[in-house]
């Protein structure tokens, strides 16, 4: 137990290490755009005056080091700054939407995470069947397809012809929790089939590997069945490969969704990062980064401690 | 309805005094008469309008960086939202004709130098303020000095003094003469806001004194607004709520208008219109503006520093064809200048410049410039389908004997890093109101968006005249000549005007003159039309 | 497209031929292929006819890359067997040059990501210690910034060229190669015959190439298939973002997205580059599978 409390303590710093560095190529990234947030938010309307007045107000004409150090300073007293471009709390501006992008990524895994599990047992188990291998056509045909595709597809189907789900995902914080499921179903049915593919592929995968190991043969020999061999003995050997996955996938759910969310109209972190981008606007483009560095971070941590911790050889080694 | 008509209307209704009408009439001639209160009482409505009901409004604009200060209004949404919670001195009425707002008449002397504005008495702010012309003072100041970073600083920064004479009189000296200064007042940056004590505007407050206040500001996602009881001219809206939804997506918002999540939608998507008209629960709305797609050459570069070379190009461009591809039909083609059918001195007996690669060879061998290979510079950041309108040029051109280089740029940077910058590009102009506004904005030898670095003399002296110039006939003269000028000499070619195109669902009415100086009835959507079920 | 009927051959995981026999590696192969499920079959079937299609391209397609033959939009018919596009150019051409472009392209990026992701994986796996930390931590950082946001920051400083695209997606990409590559080669390079290429002497290279490289192939090979196919949805996602490639180079990723908006009509124009991409995936991951099967069917054999 003491050997995984340590493990963590020393990821979580080395954890510190990758959000500094990741502040610091995104910096550099944003710095070396073409163009400053100024240029951008006054766009074909801008002139060398009202530039130069726009500048001096936000700043602008500090050397970059200065005003990365100045972020810094105060980011180490927890303090996100104000957006550029109209001068909100970051923390207020990012608050909704984080909830939001979280509520979003937490209905599609749990959709997605369970049924990519049981249809990749349930693959393994009838193994080079029908089920099989229309599962797995199925899965790789939709992986094949651009997300926005697919949102596309599924708002046709289910928004324009039958009418079941709003095409629209304009959710605020005072939507009451049935509305706000009923309004993310597309968006989380869409970011389902984009995610299920690898999940499904990898538990099928980790499990027929097992199948070959020689405890799976004495299990056999025994006379067991194939599905009780497969639930008791070859899935608790195969969680490290799947968490794993599953990690992958789960921080895609945060961190990937830009486009389902400018299809469906999704208010989440995404939308943001892009506009601010465009805008150049440096502190908001950090603030969501680092909170999406930090989540895929935290993931890969959680998905090496299951990893461990479910595996007895490595909880215990000699 | 003929303007005659109109004044006649506003006439016997009393919203013009016989005053009014002459001032008008010698300002600006029959055609810029003032209906005073036009919109939202149309004369011949489709159908006669409901009151109350709450608007959705899918709009293709708006971003998370949008802030409430006019100043920094850059977008269709931001703009629509000020037009709806703001008042300005001057409004373009739905027939393009100037109208009255908060500035009830107007009058100049000295060569349009020294202007007099009398404000309408009793207005309201939403925090409860009575407006004054201190208000509207500090309003304008907001937008104009060193520090400004207004996109009408340009218009601010011609006053030479802004006073008030007493609560309800302007007083605003130019430092040169400006006939047009009435219609410059309307455009959207300059929203009346209350003044605090030091005489300044709390910019991001979104306080106003317009039909509607602000209920809930979301940037980049929606905004709310809701009827404000105590406007001076309440009766005149019919809606009792609205909200501008920022759908960004055209194929989302296209979805939405079709299950009817939202009312009414601007921008959309040429290429399916056909296929979007064929729904009964859909009304196409498609007016036709003064916005257009240009293609700037910097004169000041090789080979575009000879006319010849600028008129071969200009003669290679099939304006049809790619009205009809790029826009599927719905715009005019353009002439190579800025002037459009919702402006008032469009010289319509220009002759129509049309695709002719014999002349553009013609052209090119006199410059000696045969085989010529150019680099055209585009993203759909200029305009949507401007991409395929450069792959359109260089099949059109090709057939001139001009090798065109596409250069897709990438949308993120692209009015700073390739407009103005790159030798030819592709632009794209919402369209001025007034002739003056659109050749001084980047036509002008000294323009800050002179994007093609053309500096013909005999243009821009005939620019100072027409400027305050107060002769209606005189001024068509002049701004006629201009047009030809920049036609034949111009830096740019500017082959298409784009129609805006909205659409709304069957549960929305509008009036029967719909606006064409911007999206969305001129952004007025939410003040002029109305919920029908 | 059905797949149930090779289920024959693919019970029979056992049957390798006895390494005694030693045919010619020729023949061997040959009957390799020809012992093949038929779902592998149907794959190489796929893949044979895309590289086909992408060698022989202006031979077989009526029009040219990007000439406008008819108005926008056009149906179905004799003159333009799949209709036209947006802008009126001939869908089916567009679709067999867009194989030429896409598939090379996806094929370079892959390979890219799978050589500099591989090689780096595989040298952390057998230096270890500060070297190992060092490459570990730096894919740990690029990992952690959202590569879409990544690749928007990078595309608009450098440029939407080709070149410039194919590094930017193959860098980005070979972050996880690197992961996978490592993680594998660590189970190898504690093997017996590893430590004893190591007292050889034997150079770095060597170790790398012909004993690391060759025994950590399945996994590699695996997600190779599956990378391979997101290339093309990188680029879509891209010219979703108004980046990608150049028009007017027809690419499969951009003309979905051109003709997106149709599938909103009921039209199905834009399913055909988007089947095309799906049909190429379900092609090289048949493949891909047996492959798998193949390698771990040897494996059992031992």
């Amino acid at each position: 137990m003491l050997s995984i409390i340590r493990l963590i303590l020393e990821r979580l710093g080395l954890g510190v290490l990758v959000l500094f560095a990741v502040s610091l190529i995104i910096f550099l990234g944003v710095e070396l755009l073409p163009g400053d947030l100024c240029q951008a938010l006054q766009g074909q309307s801008a002139t060398e005056s009202t530039l130069a007045a726009c500048r001096k107000e936000l700043g602008l004409e500090q050397s970059a080091p200065t005003r990365y150090f100045h972020w810094l300073a105060n980011i180490a007293q927890g303090d996100f700054g104000k957006s550029l471009a109209n001068g909100r709390e970051i923390s207020e501006l990012i608050g909704v939407r984080l909830a939001n992008t979280f509520f979003l990524a937490l209905v599609a895994a749990v959709i997605a995470v369970p049924l990519s599990l049981i249809l990749g047992i349930l693959a393994a188990l009838y193994r080079n069947s029908w089920f099989d291998r229309s599962i797995n056509v199925l899965t790789l045909a939709s992986i094949s397809f651009p997300e926005f595709f697919v949102a596309y597809i599924l708002i046709l189907v289910f928004s324009v012809q039958l009418g079941w789900f709003p095409s629209l995902s304009d959710v605020s914080p005072d939507t009451p929790l049935l509305e706000r499921l009923h309004k993310v179903f597309l968006p989380a049915l869409t970011l389902t089939l984009v995610v299920m593919a690898h999940m499904m592929r990898m538990t099928r995968a980790a499990i027929i590997n097992l199948m070959a190991s020689p405890y799976i043969e004495m299990a056999q020999f025994k006379g067991l069945s194939r599905s009780h061999i497969i639930i008791h003995h070859a899935l608790p050997n195969a969680w490290a490969p799947i968490v794993n996955v599953v990690a992958l996938n789960l921080a895609y759910l945060i961190v990937g969704v830009v486009i389902v969310e400018v299809v469906f109209v999704y208010p989440g972190l995404g939308q943001l990062i892009v506009d601010s981008v465009q805008k150049r606007d440096i502190p908001v483009v950090q603030a969501c980064s680092i909170i999406f560095a930090a989540t895929y971070v935290l993931l890969n941590l959680t998905a090496d401690i299951l990893s461990i911790a479910t595996n007895p050889r490595l909880l215990h080694p000699k | 309805m003929t303007d005659l008509k109109q004044l006649d209307l506003d006439l016997r209704a009393g919203r013009l005094s016989r005053r009014d009408f002459l001032k008008a009439a010698a300002l600006f001639g029959l055609s810029a008469a003032a209906p005073s209160v036009l919109f939202g009482k149309p004369a011949y409505a489709a159908s006669e309008p409901k009151k109350g009901g709450h608007l959705k409004i899918g709009t293709g604009h708006g971003s998370t960086t949008d802030s409430l200060d006019p100043a920094t209004y850059e977008n269709n949404c931001m703009q629509s939202v000020g037009k709806t919670i703001h008042n300005y001195l001057t409004q373009v009425a739905a027939n393009g004709q100037l109208g009255s707002e908060l500035a009830e008449t107007w009058e100049a002397s000295e060569g349009a130098k020294k202007w007099v504005f009398k404000l309408r008495q009793g207005v309201e702010f939403h925090n409860g303020q009575k407006m004054t012309a201190n208000d509207v003072i500090a309003s304008f100041k907001h937008h104009g000095g060193a520090d400004s970073k207004s996109g009408a600083k340009v218009i601010v920064d011609a006053f030479s003094d802004l006073q008030a004479d007493g609560d309800h009189t302007l007083l605003i000296t130019l430092k040169e003469g400006n006939a047009d200064l009435p219609y410059q007042l309307s455009d959207y940056h300059l929203a009346v806001m209350p003044a605090n004590a030091e005489g300044k505007i709390d910019a991001k407050s979104g306080i106003g004194c317009g039909y509607y206040k602000l209920k809930n500001f979301e940037p980049g996602v929606k905004t709310s607004v809701e009827k404000f009881a105590n406007h001076w001219n309440a009766g005149t809206v019919h809606l009792d709520s609205a909200e501008f939804i920022t759908i960004a997506d055209v194929t989302a918002r296209v979805n939405a208008l079709t299950t009817g999540e939202i009312d009414a939608a601007d921008r959309m998507d040429v290429k399916t219109l056909h296929l979007l008209a064929r729904n009964k629960n859909v009304r196409v709305i498609e007016t036709s503006g003064n916005a257009h797609y240009s293609m700037p050459m910097r004169c000041d570069t090789d080979p575009y520093k000879s006319a010849d070379v600028r008129l071969a190009l200009k003669y290679a461009v099939d304006r049809n064809a790619m009205l009809e591809t790029v826009l599927r039909g719905h715009g005019y083609v353009g002439n190579d200048h800025p002037i459009g059918r919702a402006n008032r001195y469009l010289a319509k007996d220009l002759p129509q410049r049309a695709y002719d690669p014999e002349k553009a060879k013609f052209h090119l061998k006199k410059a000696g410039a045969e085989g010529l290979k150019v680099q055209l510079s585009t993203s759909d950041a200029a305009f949507a389908g401007a991409v395929d309108a450069a792959v359109l040029y260089k099949e059109h051109a090709a057939k001139a004997g001009i090798e065109v280089e596409i250069i897709r740029e990438p949308s993120d940077g692209y009015w700073s890093n390739v407009w103005m910058k790159k030798p030819f590009c592709f632009c794209y102009w919402g369209g001025r109101p007034t002739e003056d506004w659109a050749f001084s904005t980047a036509y002008a030898a000294d323009a800050e968006w002179n994007d093609t670095v053309w500096k013909n003399e005999k243009f821009n002296q005939l620019l100072l005249a027409a400027r305050a110039e107060l002769d209606e006939a005189k001024r068509a003269t002049m701004y006629a000549e201009m047009q030809m000028l920049l036609s034949e000499d111009g830096g740019t070619i500017i082959p298409i005007f784009n129609n805006y195109i909205g659409a709304v669902t069957d549960k929305v009415g509008t009036p029967e003159v719909i606006a064409n100086d911007w999206d969305l009835d001129g952004q007025r959507a939410v003040l002029r039309w109305w919920k029908t079920a | 497209m059905t797949t149930h009927s090779s289920s024959d051959s693919q019970l029979e995981p056992f049957t390798e031929p006895p390494p005694a026999a030693r045919p010619s590696k020729f023949k061997r192969a040959l009957r390799e292929l020809w012992k093949s499920p038929l779902s592998a079959k149907l794959g190489m079937l796929i893949v044979l006819s895309y590289i086909f299609v992408a060698l022989f391209a202006p031979w077989l397609t009526p029009y040219g890359e990007s000439e406008i033959v008819g108005g926008p939009f056009e149906l179905w018919g004799d003159k333009y067997p799949l209709g036209t596009d947006n802008l009126g150019r001939d869908m089916l051409t567009r679709l067999l040059y867009g194989a030429r472009n896409t598939i090379g392209i996806a094929l370079i990026t892959t390979l890219l990501a799978f050589l500099i992701g591989g090689m780096t994986g595989i040298l952390a796996a057998i230096l270890g210690g500060w070297a190992d930390q060092l490459m570990s931590r730096f894919v740990d950082v690029l990992m952690a910034i959202p590569s879409l946001i990544f690749s928007l920051l990078l595309l608009t400083i450098f440029g939407t060229s080709i070149p410039v695209l194919i590094i930017i997606i193959a860098v980005l990409d070979s972050t996880r190669v690197f992961r996978l590559a490592r993680a594998v080669s660590l189970n190898v390079v504690v093997m017996d015959y590893v430590e004893a290429a190591r007292l050889r002497g034997e150079g770095l290279g060597w170790i790398t190439l012909r004993e690391v490289l060759p025994n950590i192939m399945p996994p590699l090979v695996a997600e190779f298939g599956l990378r391979f196919c997101f290339v093309f949805l990188t680029i879509a996602a891209l010219s979703f973002l108004g980046l990608g490639i150049q028009p007017p180079t027809a690419d499969w990723g951009s003309m979905v997205r051109d003709n997106a908006t149709l599938i909103s009509y009921g039209d199905i124009t834009p399913l055909l580059p988007a089947g095309a991409i799906a049909l190429l995936t379900i092609g090289v991951n048949f493949i891909v599978d047996w492959f798998l099967h193949k390698t771990s069917g040897l494996k059992d054999g031992q």
